[in-house]
């Protein structure tokens, strides 16, 4: 058997981090983006309206005399006592 | 850490290596332990050329083989050029590479150390614990659940939220 010039082409050698770069930067960008859109209207969106919702027809001396009649309060206890 | 050959036995753990491996039977092993002050050829995947050749006695054939591997190796037979594969190395990368069944062994012995764990961890808890807090109680846990409630403990997403306060139920 004889060997006749057998060769590979040669591989390559330069731009590999621009290559990489140019291919994962845009998706990282996309991903984070999607990630911090999806957390704000997953959370932070629904609880700001949570929040306001609450506060809306917040009645705080009728709430401070609810618990103040379950006994919780060291300094005012329950009407009646 | 040089790897001596493959010491199947699970508790085996010494440097030395038993003749019967057959690492050492081709050289001038006199003694039972392996010389490390001399060259030693291992069978590894990440060292292709080791630092001798498997076979360093040679008898007459072996020694007239070499001579001809001086020559073209064009010259050579297939059967030439296999036994002098043969004698520079002892095992193919595939014979090397080759799958062993210590897989088996490992996650047998990984579900035996956690049942054997289970066990101590069951004794651990009829004999060591010490008793458990009053607050562990079912009618502690109820009066202090009733308790967060009255304080409105998070009244807005979290706890007290789940609480109907007019029909007095869970929402």
């Amino acid at each position: 058997m004889s060997y006749s010039k057998m060769s590979l082409a040669k591989p390559v050698m330069r731009g590999l981090l621009g290559k990489r770069l140019r291919f994962h930067l845009p998706i990282a960008f996309a991903l984070s983006l999607m990630a911090a859109a999806a957390f704000k209207f997953g959370v932070t969106e629904p609880r700001k309206r949570a929040y306001a919702d609450f506060y809306k027809n917040y009645d705080a001396t009728k709430e401070f005399n609810n618990m103040r009649e379950a006994g919780i309060f060291e300094s005012v206890r329950p009407t009646g006592k | 850490m040089l790897h001596l050959g493959h010491v199947r036995c699970m508790f085996s753990r010494r440097v030395v290596v038993p003749l019967n491996s057959g690492l050492g039977t081709a050289s001038h092993e006199v003694s039972d332990q392996l010389d490390m002050s001399q060259p030693i050829y291992s069978d590894r995947p990440d060292t292709p050329l080791p630092d001798r050749p498997w076979k360093d006695v040679l008898d007459a054939t072996d020694k007239s083989l070499k001579q001809k591997e001086k020559g073209p190796w064009s010259a050579l037979s297939k059967e030439e050029k296999i036994a002098l594969y043969r004698l520079k190395f002892n095992h193919t990368y595939p014979e090397m590479k080759r799958p062993s069944q210590e897989w088996k062994t490992v996650i047998g012995g990984m579900f035996f150390v956690f049942g054997f764990t289970g066990l101590v961890v069951f004794w651990q808890g009829l004999y060591v614990y010490p008793p458990q807090p009053p607050t562990f109680g079912e009618d502690w846990q109820a009066k202090q659940v009733q308790r967060m409630l009255d304080m409105r403990i998070n009244p807005i997403e979290g706890f007290s939220a789940k609480w109907d306060y007019e029909k007095k139920q869970w929402k």
